[in-house]
């Protein structure tokens, strides 16, 4: 393996300057994407903080750890921290931010100084949630479904809901950025039926943030007027409607499972088409598959609101609907699977990662599949059984893919590889640990242990402790990669251009890249993954 | 209806397992029968539209089966029979309170006989809680300032959970019941056992004197407002063109929120008694309209009702 | 420069479909409590200032029209004029909100504010539940107020490019950020031409 000598004259974006100023007065996206990769990792250790009380609480049937009113805050800023600060930025504002730039051929995004903003508006989002939770914190689950929001609690509900807020714009500018940038700023060839899936993904996710984040933006301010000025919108004692809030609330938050998971499906495509040297299997039907679950997925959400007291038809409509937006899901998996068929396949860490994605993805789809039917959601619902559906797409899906994507990514970010043995294991625990913590989880709710409870009647207990057992293998398989990722920075073997061998034109420059991308702007006349003809500059380096 | 929401839940656990074992073995297949070592020269297939279009359509299939038999039972599930057996629950932070059409209360227990079909018309004095009974395979959301309803039929006698599904504050998980389903006989016996108690009916007829709503709603058509007799569960004309169902909603809004819905060829006078009522007191209001509208009102038989109470929004 | 302009144009033109759905929320509100307490709604809409919202209507029309201009300026180099109008435009600007403060302030004086000073003596003449007017002055709070902030903001903008031009940064070949300023403020505008027979104009006769 070649190792590319560094000499000190070679200007990359991490070494243009090292002053504090010229990191957070940047405009460069590739640091902007550190500076999120930093905040949303603390943000991710606090939500895993939160989650790892809830599960030893959850050892024993008897609420004892701590007080209901603490377990209930437990579980709220789990969810508050883990969607709002980790979920919703993580594969578009660090992989994406770094990533699409180089993708497309361009210099920058199209609104460099926006993206700063965006950051900081995350950081100021985030400072709002975070001292709301260090005095006191909120417990209204991170739904802040009303009454209980607006009139019943007791806790820092305005200070978590302007968190919240502000955040929400940090998501709407990054969305508005990377819509503009893959449409006007793509190299020349680079037609969109020649654009690498995670653009398509990024570009499906950033559609629904862009138009779905404003509702939850008014509709939590909202709740915040009426909890300060105790007008009655949602409350019922004066006259609103708490269904409305939640059917506004649910306009948002159901996309926003879509925001999460299109950017994960996104780096999937491109690792699976790395580690299997060739072309995706059905290249249209993924990328349409993108835009349609971009599209039906605002289409569904009341069916979060079976139970709720919807009318029997509304309920059809929503039900029927669910069903369809599973489809693509469903497709997009065939087609990853096809793709290896007759491939030539590598089990780098990525690759590992992204067959895990396949496996518990198609899990957390088909359970996805359970509650869209009426009569069994009307069980399962409020019950483990959500939780473990959702637990398997986030985590199962979205976290592995957000590390897939860090592990194929990072030789390019830092121009340095991870120890691969530390890593495979890694992924290994992360695989088996949530597999344990989650599966028992199902069972749960299909005996009848709702969500939200702080103590559980005592036949709940076996798989409770399964539960938390797998949690703390969890919690290894995501404590190691921080450490040898800052071991890497340090001791890492040299990198170069293109570790992987990939077809790509963020790998046609070095690693770290230099502040301005491309000595020259690519011209495009290849198809996306192209594998069969790879472009001369892509076996540079190896 | 247990059983058959048992049903289609093991129908999809066996599809659900058919297709992640597919998954999961055809990825490992390929992953080790097309490892580098193994493959080292890749075949470059684009695609192939058969194939979309079979993995599209196949799946779309399956998926209405499973949307078509989930509709049927929540559909059921949303008609209680006719003759069901009534009880009113009032759920607040953190308990469930019971009452029987005959009167009888309970806190956090539910007693019933087995073998017949029990409605639940239930609202909250707070918070969103929800009535979950998993044994029955049943939830329903319980709504402040509405009611909703949900119904179930007991095969086997015993004690069963009662589970508040709807996060509500502190004890949230401290809000939990039992259902205790008796025999004909047993449950006779413990209804006798409170002691004779007043109807809710019959509670609700006191009332409706005590508040002053005879005044007014008179059994004759001279009042200045509509008469009660023979309203519920059928349809009202109003004021303004709309015709709605005369169900426990309309008459709990017309008591709490008159404004709202006036009847055709009356005038907007009521005065709304909000803060006045409980919601015990309501329900036995309600009660009483019910059986304004049957032949003759039995405590316990039950009133006949047209439709559900779970009103659409 | 061209490509810079229609970029930053389509960026513009997204934000604007994020407004959008953002007032979409609360006119989402709005739809549906008008439906279920209509006649409050009418009683609350009786006791706006039709005079002062139809004003305030054309203020804001005139405004853009003067911004329209602004920005046909730009694009022919007319610097001056463009100037002129884009003074001209913020002065509508403050109009508006001037007169909204007046409203404002009208509305406050008679408890019209929702909260627990909240009092509208009128309904019970009405017959209508002043519970439910409090709903309909929330929403009118809200809509109105989200409105007027945009307002600001738009002002701030304005005065922002006035100075910019004074300068002379702006030519027929650069003048996107003029333009980009004129479609956010068209947009405030065309909020408020839903907002004034929203809240404003709601007819006594029941239509739902």
């Amino acid at each position: 393996m070649a190792t590319a000598v560094q000499t000190a004259e070679r200007q990359t974006y991490l070494n243009n300057g090292y002053s504090l100023k010229s990191w957070l007065l940047t405009k460069d996206h590739k640091r902007i994407a550190i500076l999120y990769l930093i905040s949303i990792t603390g943000m991710f250790f606090v939500g895993g903080f939160f989650a790892m009380l809830i599960r030893l609480e959850l050892l024993t049937p008897a609420g004892d750890l701590v007080s209901s009113d603490t377990y209930n805050k437990l579980f709220s800023m789990h969810g508050i921290a883990m969607v709002f600060f980790f979920l919703i930025p993580s594969v578009p504002a660090v992989l994406g931010n770094f990533v699409i730039p180089l993708m497309v051929g361009a210099k920058d995004l199209a609104f460099p100084r926006i993206n700063l903003l965006s950051w900081y508006l995350y950081m100021f989002g985030a400072l709002f949630a975070l001292v709301s939770m260090i005095s006191g914190g909120v417990d209204t689950g991170w739904t802040f479904y009303t009454p209980f929001s607006t009139t019943y609690s007791n806790t820092h509900v305005v200070g978590t809901a302007l968190g919240v807020f502000i955040a929400g714009f940090s998501s709407i500018f990054t969305g508005l950025n990377f819509i503009v940038t893959i449409h006007r700023m793509r190299a020349p060839g680079l037609t969109w039926t020649r654009l690498p899936l995670f653009c398509w993904s990024n570009y499906a996710a950033s559609i629904i943030m862009v138009l779905g984040t404003p509702v939850i933006a008014i509709t939590i301010l909202l709740v915040a007027l009426e909890r300060l000025l105790h007008i009655g919108v949602f409350n019922p004692a004066l006259g609103g409607d708490p269904l409305l809030f939640q059917h506004l609330f649910w306009f948002y938050s159901h996309p926003a499972v879509y925001i999460m998971i299109l950017p994960g499906m996104g780096v999937i495509s491109e690792v699976v088409t790395c580690f299997s040297r060739k072309r995706v299997f059905g290249y249209e039907f993924v990328a349409l598959a993108s835009i349609a679950i971009a599209v039906l997925g605002f289409l569904v959400w009341a069916h979060h609101m079976f139970v709720a007291g919807i009318s029997v038809y509304a309920a059809l409509v929503f039900s029927l609907l669910s069903y369809l937006v599973a489809i693509p899901s469903a497709v997009k998996v065939f087609n990853w699977t096809a793709t290896l068929f007759k491939g030539s396949i590598r089990y780098d860490t990525p690759m590992l990662y992204a067959f895990g994605f396949i496996g518990l993805f198609t899990i957390g789809g088909l359970t996805g599949v359970f509650l869209a039917s009426l009569g069994v959601d009307v069980h399962v619902t409020d019950t483990y059984f959500v939780v473990a559906h959702f637990h398997y797409v986030m985590v199962g899906g979205m976290v592995l893919a957000y590390l897939a994507g860090l592990h194929f990514w990072w030789p390019k970010m830092t121009g340095k590889l991870y120890p691969e043995g530390w890593a495979k294991l890694s992924a290994l625990l992360v695989f088996v640990g949530f597999n344990l913590t989650f599966f028992p989880q199902f069972i749960l709710g299909y005996m009848g242990m709702p969500r939200r409870y702080h103590a559980y009647p005592p036949e709940f207990q076996v798989l409770n402790v399964l539960s938390t057992a797998g949690a703390s293998v969890l919690a290894v398989g995501y404590v190691l990669p921080m450490i040898y990722f800052m071991w890497s920075l340090r001791y890492g073997e040299d990198a170069g251009p293109n570790p992987w061998n990939a077809v790509g034109l963020e790998w046609m420059t070095p690693s770290p890249p230099p502040t301005h991308n491309f000595d020259e702007t690519p011209v495009v006349t290849w198809e996306a993954y192209d594998y069969e003809h790879p472009p001369q500059e892509v076996l540079v380096g190896h | 209806m247990a059983a058959q929401v048992d049903g289609l839940y093991f129908f999809l656990v066996a599809v659900s397992a058919f297709f992640t074992l597919l998954i999961f073995l055809t990825v490992f297949i390929f992953a080790v029968k097309y490892r580098q070592e193994a493959h080292p020269n890749p075949e470059h297939i684009e695609g192939s539209l058969p194939l979309e279009l079979t993995w599209t359509l196949i799946p779309l299939g399956i998926c209405m089966i499973f949307f078509a038999w989930g509709a049927l039972i929540y559909f059921q599930e949303a008609r209680p029979p006719r003759g069901s057996m009534e009880v009113y629950a009032v759920a607040k932070q953190w308990m469930w309170k019971f009452e029987h059409e005959s009167g009888q209360r309970e806190i956090n227990a539910l007693h019933i006989p087995v073998g017949r079909d029990i409605k639940m018309i239930m609202s909250s004095q707070d918070v969103i809680h929800s009535f979950y009974v998993p044994a029955f395979r049943i939830k329903a959301d319980v709504l402040p300032g509405r009611y909703t309803s949900t119904w179930f039929h007991p095969t086997k006698t015993g004690t069963y959970h009662l589970f508040c599904a709807e996060y509500c504050g502190t004890q949230h998980s401290g809000m939990i019941g039992e259902v205790v389903v008796m025999t004909p006989a047993a449950y006779q016996s413990w209804l006798a056992s409170g002691g004779a108690t007043p109807t809710m009916a019959a509670n609700g007829k006191e009332l409706f004197t005590q508040l002053g709503c005879a005044t007014c709603h008179r059994a004759d058509t001279q009042g200045r407002g509509p008469t009660l007799a023979g309203v519920f569960g059928k349809p009202v004309q109003l004021e303004d063109g709309r015709t709605v169902m005369a169900d426990e909603n309309y008459i709990r809004e017309s008591i709490l929120n008159p404004q709202a819905k006036i009847v055709a060829g009356f005038k907007p006078i009521m005065p709304t008694f909000q803060g006045q009522v409980t919601e015990e007191s309501l329900g036995a209001l309600v009660s009483y309209v019910k059986s304004l509208s049957q032949p003759q009102q039995k405590a316990e038989g039950g009133a006949p009702q047209p439709i559900a109470a779970n009103e659409s929004n | 420069m061209d490509q810079q302009r229609e970029t930053s144009t389509f960026g513009m033109w997204l934000f604007l479909l994020t407004e959008i759905m953002f007032f979409g929320g609360l006119f989402c509100a709005y739809l549906v409590y008008r439906a279920t307490y209509y006649q409050a709604f009418v009683e609350g809409s009786q006791a706006m200032n039709i005079w002062l919202g139809a004003t305030n209507t054309a203020v804001l029309i005139c405004s853009s029209l003067t911004m329209a201009l602004g920005v046909r300026c730009a694009q022919t180099d007319n610097r001056k004029l463009m100037v002129v109008l884009l003074i001209a435009t913020m002065l509508f600007g403050l109009a508006f909100l001037g007169i909204k403060a007046i409203e404002y302030h009208e509305h406050w004086t008679n408890h019209q504010f929702p909260g627990p000073n909240f009092s509208f003596p009128q309904a019970e003449a009405a017959g209508v539940n002043p519970q439910n007017v409090q709903i309909y002055f929330s929403l009118y709070w809200a809509m109105t107020g989200l409105h007027a902030l945009h307002m600001v903001i738009g002002v701030g903008l304005v005065l922002w490019i006035t100075i910019a031009a004074a300068r002379g940064m702006y030519s027929a070949d650069y003048y996107a950020p003029v333009e980009n300023v004129g479609l956010y403020w068209h947009f405030v505008d065309l909020v408020w031409i839903y907002l004034f027979p929203l809240l404003y104009l709601i007819s006594k006769k029941h239509g739902g």
